[in-house]
């Protein structure tokens, strides 16, 4: 039942262009190589039936991986030609530079910032909306009036279009805006702050606006993780007599194991691919205290004509997630996938 | 089994929508081609897309048409900055307009090196004449590749009835002046000056302006063709910059302001009457008209005044800072685009410009008929000045000028210095 959770959480959560691509991927090729290799041993007489089979294969897969090719791997090839030229977008690609725009940018203090400010963001999002997330959705869980209504309000900040969130919380943080107009009337005058406008508040404050933009989905997920977590489970605890607490912490949480790995797997690709939030609020300024790779990529990168520069930029930034991408995936998310899984769940929960 | 078929029909589902987006997407693509003809069509864009701007220009196109039987100008009006990325955009595929605004400097001779802009030295050789040393920031190797229609400077625009509230009688001249000017309001808890450090670029012009005042014009002059900032003078721009940054004379959060746009960027903190003045060019009356209930902007109470000398410089205290726009033909453009510029350029389009406030015209005959009493003002000083320095960021190139404002910010925010601004323009002059 915790796999259904497991299994459905990537699709729902379509929160960043590459959880999109990455869950289209291996959709596409593993339905592929499943079907084509099925029909094999049934031997060559079913030749008309294979044949209307690849067919259908062909036809149902070929837009995708179509799209896939021109929209995700024909850019990302482009990208690593041209970060190895001097190139201003004008004219053609003919300074070939080598790998001279990496070593600028891995040795530029700024880009430095934006890496140290991505992994920032990436790890406080995990460590303060997990347990906001996880505290809510518990509490969400238990049968009381407006229930549903309380879920939906809930989850509405993550529903919202990201520029029309961030335009508002810009207005809001204004020096002379409603929230420190708020502070000041319940009286946290002393809370007041040039939110936006303080080197060393902005990045307090998007990460303020993440947390309370995202801890929606966490919720959500955590919740749709909850529905897979027996009740008999719940029964068989409190006739032992354990508390509700305890209840939770026994055997609810370690059951929500593989929904709140995927969730932080969402929440880390997601921060570090950070760009249209802090682009809208501070641009990654001020002084560039809030730069994130993205916003440095548009801002160092393609506002300044630097379009090879940009790509490497770009590159490393690909690199970056598709490293920590991949070791989340080996090192935790692997304990989901592997086959003792259902076999020390079934221990765990006995226990 | 419940799960495989519902799987199978969610499958299906997304494959339907593949297919439907990648049909509607190579339908998207089919555009209609140009109908070939005897008859040529000029694409113009430009950027007056609000009020009788827009119409004015609308009237222009129909005039020419009238005039040159089989030509057709397709205008297209574009907000100003839209404007940029689309033509940035453009000039990178090669689906570009044939007549288009060049800002010059760095910008217009990238734009020369890629061939992209026609020669119009010898075709509009009478207009270039007529306009005088004005052509000069569009020139590119002794050539002229645009027509400039519209040259101003940059300044300090404020609000007369705060400046009246402070007890300030007379607009300042020298820097002390401006400081005590700015204790005096500051005395009656009015915030002095707004600037839109956010964008960087408002808070350039400071640097700019004490470059201008430090450094002598061969200095300058030098830098712009040699990228070398060895001069001390550049050093005394900064720590200049660094002496008025720590008078706070800003309004509060001026790291995060905008330029313009919204009522709590810099020139919207001005015309709603929260700041007492803002240092920024001829634009500035249209901008604030824009972010007023009103549309007035700071109405009867604009008044504008020049930034003021700087003591111990060696340049020429009347020297401004400015820009403009210019019109330009592509290079692979009909021969009658140069008829247009030079139409663009006659003595009654630039007098019906002049007269409906849409810049500073640049044809000597057409700058009597500028009708508001500052800008007119403006006007004058610009053509009292010795020279007219180009913005730095456009004269150097984005890249250049980007890394260079950048820089600068760090002054405003404290974590900078002088020496950091003449080192990051180096560095980014080192990458061309």
């Amino acid at each position: 039942m915790t796999d259904v959770a497991g299994d459905l959480t990537p699709r729902g959560g379509h929160a960043t262009r590459a959880a999109a691509a990455t869950a289209v991927q291996p959709g596409a090729t593993g339905q592929a190589t499943a079907w084509s290799v099925a029909p094999g041993p049934r031997g060559r007489g079913a030749s008309s039936n294979q044949w209307r089979q690849r067919l259908e294969i062909a036809f149902f897969v070929a837009p995708a991986l179509l799209l896939f090719v021109v929209f995700v791997v024909v850019p990302v090839v482009q990208a690593a030609r041209y970060s190895v030229f001097k190139w201003n977008g004008l004219g053609p690609l003919d300074d070939f530079v080598g790998l001279q725009n990496y070593l600028t940018a891995l040795g530029d203090q700024i880009f430095q910032r934006a890496v140290t400010n991505n992994l920032t963001i990436a790890v406080l999002s995990i460590a303060i909306q997990l347990p906001i997330g996880l505290l809510i959705a518990l509490l969400l869980n238990r049968k009381f009036k407006g229930q549903t209504a309380m879920r939906v309000i809930v989850f509405v900040p993550y529903v919202l279009a990201e520029v029309v969130a961030g335009v508002v919380w810009k207005l809001m943080m204004q020096p002379e805006g409603a929230l420190n107009a708020f502070l000041e009337s319940v009286g946290l005058g002393g809370l007041t702050q040039l939110w936006l406008g303080d080197p060393d508040v902005a990045m307090v404050t998007v990460m303020l606006v993440l947390t309370w933009k995202y801890v929606g989905l966490a919720i959500v997920l955590l919740l749709a993780g909850l529905q897979g977590v027996p009740e008999e489970l719940h029964e068989a605890a409190q006739i032992d007599g354990a508390s509700w607490w305890q209840t939770q912490r026994k055997i609810t949480v370690p059951l929500l194991g593989p929904t709140i790995r995927t969730w932080m797997f969402l929440s880390m690709i997601g921060s570090l691919q950070l760009f249209d939030m802090v682009w809208i609020l501070t641009k990654g300024g001020p002084d560039n205290a809030s730069v994130t790779m993205a916003t440095y990529l548009i801002k160092v990168g393609t506002d300044r004509n630097q379009y090879g520069y940009a790509s490497a930029v770009a590159i490393i930034l690909f690199v970056i997630s598709f490293v920590l991408a991949t070791l989340f995936q080996s090192l935790v998310l692997n304990r989901d996938t592997g086959d003792d899984k259902s076999a020390k769940r079934r221990k765990k929960v006995a226990r | 089994m419940k799960r495989t078929a519902a799987l199978r029909a969610v499958a299906l589902g997304a494959a339907v929508a593949m297919i439907a987006t990648a049909c509607s997407s190579t339908s998207g693509t089919d555009e209609p081609t140009e109908g070939a003809g005897e008859a040529v069509t000029l694409t113009w864009w430009h950027n007056s897309n609000t009020g009788a701007g827009k119409d004015y220009y609308d009237q222009l196109a129909d005039e020419f048409e009238g005039d040159h039987p089989g030509v057709t100008v397709e205008v297209t009006a574009l907000q100003h900055e839209d404007m940029l990325t689309k033509l940035s955009a453009a000039f990178q595929t090669g689906d570009h307009p044939d007549v288009f605004m060049e800002r010059g400097g760095g910008e217009l001779k990238e734009h020369v090196e890629a061939g992209l802009v026609k020669d119009i030295t010898d075709d509009a050789a009478d207009t270039i004449s007529a306009l005088g040393g004005s052509v000069a920031g569009w020139q590119v190797e002794g050539q002229t590749y645009s027509l400039p229609f519209s040259l101003g400077v940059v300044g300090f625009w404020y609000n007369k009835s705060m400046f009246a509230q402070a007890g300030i009688t007379e607009t300042p001249t020298t820097m002390d002046e401006l400081y005590s000017a700015i204790d005096a309001l500051k005395a009656v808890n009015i915030e002095p000056i707004s600037v839109g450090a956010g964008s960087a670029w408002p808070a350039a012009h400071y640097w700019y302006y004490y470059a201008l005042r430090q450094c002598s014009q061969d200095v300058l002059n030098e830098a712009t063709q040699t990228l070398e900032f060895t001069d001390d003078c550049w050093l005394r721009a900064g720590e200049s910059l660094e002496e008025l940054v720590s008078k706070q004379p800003f309004n509060s959060g001026f790291l995060g302001t905008e330029a313009q746009g919204t009522p709590e960027s810099a020139s919207g903190l001005l015309a709603n009457r929260k700041v007492a003045m803002e240092l920024a060019g001829h634009w500035e009356p249209g901008v604030m008209q824009g972010l007023t209930d009103d549309e007035q902007g700071l109405g009867e109470d604009t008044g504008w005044f020049a930034f003021p000398a700087v003591e111990g410089g060696e340049g020429d205290p009347a020297a401004q800072l400015g820009g403009g726009d210019a019109w330009a033909c592509a290079e692979d453009a009909p021969a009658v685009c140069v008829d247009f510029l030079e139409f663009m350029l006659s003595a009654d389009v630039q007098k019906g410009f002049a007269e409906l406030d849409m810049g500073l015209p640049t044809l000597p005959s057409a700058t009597a008929f500028v009708a508001a009493p500052e800008l007119a003002q403006l006007l004058a000083v610009r053509n009292e000045a010795p020279y007219i320095q180009l913005y730095f960021d456009t004269a150097f190139g984005v890249n250049i000028g980007n890394a260079m404002n950048d820089a600068i910010v760090t002054v405003f925010s404290g974590s900078g210095t002088p020496q950091g601004i003449v080192d990051a323009t180096v560095a980014a002059a080192a990458t061309e």
